[in-house]
């Protein structure tokens, strides 16, 4: 493991048994993720980009021990603790609940109607025990409140009193308040409006730097990743298929799958011909796929290699991955 | 172009902050005032209840035995009246009976009215009357009374007794048996519910299992069987409470399911999740978001499971297999109605069945009203 | 060109618990046959609920005002929206000569029933067709939108569709009856951006094809850019600016065009940083006096602005923009 890694995904897979099948026969299963691996370095924005169906909100969970690691190894080390996720005691766990935290999608089911904002933002203090007393916790909730600007006057309300772009606020401020290293943001800009988007993403990128975070940023909106993000790791169908630098990426992506992904985006100028594929076809089912590339249901440059094994990273460059077995002659 | 409303910027701010400041109990209280017949039902709820709490006060006689008038049996109503042909008069009054048997009325006894003015007798307030216990103080006062001799003014049961007191002590038992067992309901529902909801998996299957199978229990041989073991020494008081039992042991089925679900869903929203991503215990889990989530649904739930439970008791006395004598409701009251002499000649047996439908309406209008107050959709910021 | 839809002094308020609300406040629009129109906003601005009055489907509390006037212009004469009320005269307009397709596909079929039911069924209500031609003329319909193998999917329900062919499952089933004017609420959104490429492509197909009118709903400036001609740019129940689309994407002139524009992160220029609005859209029942945008206007001119409703000011011939620099501008010349 790199030096200044934070934490790092080695072949991991996230499998989930479904009911059906033969009786005897073996357990159908939905590989959600399978066989991943990146690193993402202390410090950095990580952008993780795919659409439904691609594994992304999976992995980001399993990130955070909030889902089962099939198998693989998930490691984090930041200096104070390394911890293997897979097999942690409960202890462990406990303490990496402080270090590790997630700000949800929709701003308007992640904040409970029931509770007032400072309650809200208090929980985890309160659950994990981080505040001796009621003074310290209400201190500790101003604080993160300010620095993800909201009014103070706020913490009494109920969320129905805000709108999505505030809500959202709230929940990254519940996410920080216990001042974790890294944080999954998973769809958090993508239930609001536009004019609102920028304004979080700034936040995010403010407190980033204020606070030394590392993010790990899911998205399915390239476009919003490419301003934010310092680093992209684009999944398919649970597979990663390319990882590089965010320029490095947007400037060459090697991957058929980037390269339709970054000409679907409807590009303001409506003369701007799209000129990349279109892609045709299905994406396969989730339960049975075919053999080899997953993708090749839908590339338009898939041969017989492809639909006979599956491509495993190769290195394109400084820090740039891609699963293909075609990348180079694609170029 | 958009209406301005007229408030001072300051008095539209106070609104808005008491909107925002709002809890979601708050909410729902404000949006149950607004609908109109859920109040009226929930007023006419009180009266009902209350009437039936001071019934003792609020009626001349004792609703027993000791409370019969002998001279006055199967009596028709006795209305109060201002004026007659003798004249009228500020205070309200009814006339006097005499009870002959004759020749003429096939010697049947008839009670026959004296109209007059020496027969008048004028009904008084606030009288002295039998005594009773309320609250281990005795008391003598009644709301009203007459001069002399006795006012019936839903008239009498074939042993003399009141039917206006004995309707507003059945109120008061039917409440009591609907409360004990819907208190008993409330809990086994919430246990066995609330363990299904919260566990999910192969708990909730199979205490669904169960619930299954006590629900298509039938229930009125149930009770007949039930009914069956209680003794016939118990006191009328230890039977109120073993049909209340009863009752309870029956109908918990319906709120455990409704209790499983709220938490089902509960359980997997994404608030919850955030607590459990940051190590919370279940009883935390439990405390903080389940049970608060759910308090004005199962508010709704237990008060409409009260009609249920009162119908239910009134069918159980009404085939003899409820309570008895003297302990009073509705059901003791209508087990001797199904004579032919009943329906023809003494009609207002029936009064109390007004009450009663009443009742049960009240509470399923605010039992409605508050379920359409609580509506979480309704809500809704986007 | 014929001119199909003409939308005269929109205005919708709702009553609701917490009061009147004015969704929708003098929108004034026209839409020729063949033409694709976008109605772009974020939440709040109006724009789903003047897309459902134009079938008058909004709800029961809906209030519409005096001057409102919506009408359709087909083959037999106008028909003016507002009049209708029973069920029999909106069954004319609903599904029939306009058509609907939602965001969410799901919701908008029914799961128990297979969709080529659903879709005979449209077919049965709206056109005189028999039972058989209209089985044939809805397969025919799910292979011109491009479902591979239509004749089964034919008797497939829902669930068993993607989500990028239900939508064209949806379209199929809207555009089975011919309709001359078609409403797409935000019909992309759910979509992945690739699925999305196709849907658009297909719209665009379609239009040249059947020559309907459409009436394009979203947020996405992007995708208003590459499939509609002229737009409609909504805030709070208003429109603030109106036009072809090169126009108003090319040379936005209202302060929250040019805001929403420079709000999106773009591919082409990856240094600039993420600029927002700032502020928060007021909720609906705290709307603005005046110019509906004034709270967040970053080139506020002052008590103007506050407290006066801009009228619409020309800055080209098709483009209009209700802002009061500009009607400032016109009376200075």
């Amino acid at each position: 493991m790199k030096r200044d890694t934070l934490i790092s995904a080695t072949n991991v897979s996230v499998h989930y048994p479904i009911s059906g099948g033969k009786l005897l026969g073996p357990k159908p299963v939905v590989r959600a993720v399978e066989n991943v691996t990146l690193n993402i370095t202390k410090g950095s924005f990580f952008g993780l980009v795919g659409e439904s169906g691609s594994g992304k909100t999976t992995l980001g969970r399993a990130m955070l021990k909030a889902a089962p690691i099939t198998s693989g190894v998930v490691n984090f080390n930041d200096g104070e603790v390394n911890y293997s996720l897979s097999n942690m005691s409960s202890k462990e766990l406990k303490d990496y609940r402080t270090r590790a935290q997630l700000i949800f999608q929709d701003p308007y089911a992640a904040l409970s109607p029931r509770m007032t904002v400072r309650d809200i933002i208090a929980e985890p203090l309160e659950i994990m025990r981080l505040t001796s007393s009621r003074e310290e916790t209400d201190k500790r909730v101003r604080e993160i409140a300010a620095k993800c600007r909201l009014n103070l006057e706020h913490l009494r309300r109920f969320p129905h009193a805000f709108s999505g772009g505030q809500r959202q606020r709230i929940s990254i401020a519940r996410a920080l308040v216990s001042e974790p290293k890294f944080v999954v943001a998973d769809e958090s800009v993508a239930a609001l409006d536009v004019s609102i988007q920028a304004d979080v993403l700034n936040l995010l990128k403010e407190i980033q730097q204020e606070m030394g975070l590392t993010f790990l940023f899911i998205s399915h909106d390239l476009s919003v990743v490419a301003h934010i993000c310092d680093h992209v790791a684009v999944m398919y169908f649970g597979r990663l298929v390319e990882t590089a630098p965010t320029r490095e990426l947007f400037n060459n992506p090697c991957h058929p799958y980037t390269k339709a992904l970054l000409s679907a985006i409807p590009s303001l100028d409506p003369d701007a011909k799209n000129l990349a594929q279109k892609l045709e076809g299905e994406i396969p089912s989730p339960t049975n796929p075919p053999p080899g590339c997953k993708f090749q249901t839908r590339c338009p440059h898939a041969v017989d290699i492809c639909r006979r094994d599956e491509p495993q990273l190769e290195s394109v460059g400084d820090e740039h991955n891609v699963a293909c077995h075609r990348w180079q002659e694609l170029m | 172009m958009s209406n301005i409303t007229d408030t001072s910027p300051a008095a539209d701010q106070k609104l808005k902050e008491a909107y925002f400041t709002a809890s979601q109990g708050q909410l729902i209280w404000q949006r149950f005032k607004r609908n109109k017949s859920a109040l009226a039902g929930a007023w006419v709820l009180i009266i009902l209840i209350l009437s039936g709490i001071f019934s003792p006060f609020l009626t001349p006689y004792d609703a027993s035995i000791a409370g019969r008038d002998k001279d006055y049996l199967n009596g028709a109503p006795q209305v109060p009246s201002f004026c007659d042909d003798n004249g009228c008069s500020l205070r309200p009054f009814i006339y006097t009976y005499e009870r002959t048997r004759s020749f003429k009325t096939n010697f049947r006894w008839v009670s026959e009215e004296k109209t007059g003015l020496e027969d008048r007798r004028y009904v008084t307030f606030f009288s002295k009357g039998m005594e009773y216990t309320f609250l281990g103080i005795k008391f003598d006062r009644h709301l009203y009374g007459v001069d002399k001799g006795q006012i019936h003014i839903f008239g009498t049961d074939s042993t003399g007794k009141d039917i206006f007191s004995r309707t507003l002590t059945a109120v008061n038992t039917s409440m009591a048996v609907g409360t004990i067992g819907v208190l008993i309901a409330f809990f086994l529902a919430l246990v066995i519910g609330g363990v299904s909801g919260y566990y999910g998996g192969k708990i909730d299957s199979v205490l669904q299992m169960v619930t299954d199978t006590v629900r298509t229990i039938p229930n009125i041989p149930l009770f007949m069987a039930l009914a069956a073991f209680v003794p016939d020494t118990w006191s009328s008081e230890e039977r109120f409470f073993f049909i209340s039992l009863v009752l309870g042991l029956i109908g918990w089925t319906t709120l455990a399911r409704r209790i499983r679900t709220h938490l089902l869903s509960e359980r997997n929203q994404e608030y919850v999740l955030a607590a459990q991503l940051c190590g919370a215990s279940p009883s935390h889990v439990i405390r903080r978001h389940l049970l608060p989530s759910f308090t004005s649904y199962i508010i709704v739930d237990l008060v409409i499971s009260f009609p249920y439970m009162i119908l239910s008791e009134t069918a159980l006395s009404f085939i003899g297999l409820g309570l008895k004598d003297p302990v009073n409701s509705l059901g003791v009251m209508l087990q001797n109605v199904t004579s032919a002499d009943v329906l023809l000649n003494y009609q207002w047996y029936f009064i109390p069945v007004i009450f009663f439908i009443v009742l049960v309406l009240a509470f399923v209008f605010v039992g409605d009203g508050l379920r359409d107050a609580a509506d979480p959709y309704a809500d809704t910021n986007k | 060109m014929t001119r199909l839809l003409d939308v005269e002094n929109l205005t919708l308020d709702f009553d609701t618990d917490e009061g009147r609300i004015t969704a929708v406040d003098d929108v004034s629009f026209s839409l020729e046959a063949g033409e694709i129109m976008g109605l772009v906003g974020e939440s709040g601005s109006g724009k789903s609920v003047t897309a459902k009055a134009l079938m008058k489907l909004n709800a029961s509390n809906a209030i519409y005002g005096q001057n409102t006037k919506i009408s359709l212009n087909l083959a037999d004469g106008p028909v003016d929206i507002m009049s209708l009320s029973t069920a029999k005269e909106l069954q004319i307009v609903r599904g029939g000569a306009i058509s609907m397709i939602f965001q969410e596909p799901m919701a908008s079929f029914a799961p128990a029933i297979t969709i080529g039911a659903q879709m005979v069924e449209q077919l049965l209500i709206h056109t005189s067709m028999s039972a058989l031609k209209a089985q044939e003329v809805s397969i025919e319909m799910l292979n011109r939108v491009g479902i591979s193998d239509a004749s089964t999917r034919f008797k497939q329900y829902a669930f068993e569709l993607s989500g990028g062919m239900r939508q064209r499952a949806m379209i199929a089933m809207a555009l089975s009856t011919n309709p001359k004017l078609l409403i797409a609420d935000e019909p992309t959104t759910a979509l992945d951006v690739t699925i999305q490429a196709q849907v658009i492509d297909l719209m665009k197909d379609l239009v040249k094809d059947f020559g309907m009118g459409i009436v394009f709903i979203t947020h996405d400036l992007g995708v208003i850019a590459q499939t509609a001609d002229s737009v409609a740019v909504m805030y709070l129940g208003r429109v603030v600016e109106k036009g072809p689309v090169r126009q108003v994407i090319g040379n936005p002139s209202h302060p929250y065009t040019q805001g929403l524009i420079k709000a999106l992160p773009r591919l082409d220029d990856l240094d600039s940083p993420l600029t927002p609005i700032p502020g928060d859209i007021p909720s609906p029942l705290e709307r603005p006096n005046g110019c509906v945008f004034n709270t967040r206007c970053s080139q506020f001119l002052g008590s103007q602005c506050s407290a006066e409703i801009p009228e619409f000011t020309p800055i080209s011939h098709d483009h209009m923009v209700a802002c009061h620099i500009y009607q400032q501008d016109q009376k200075g010349t």
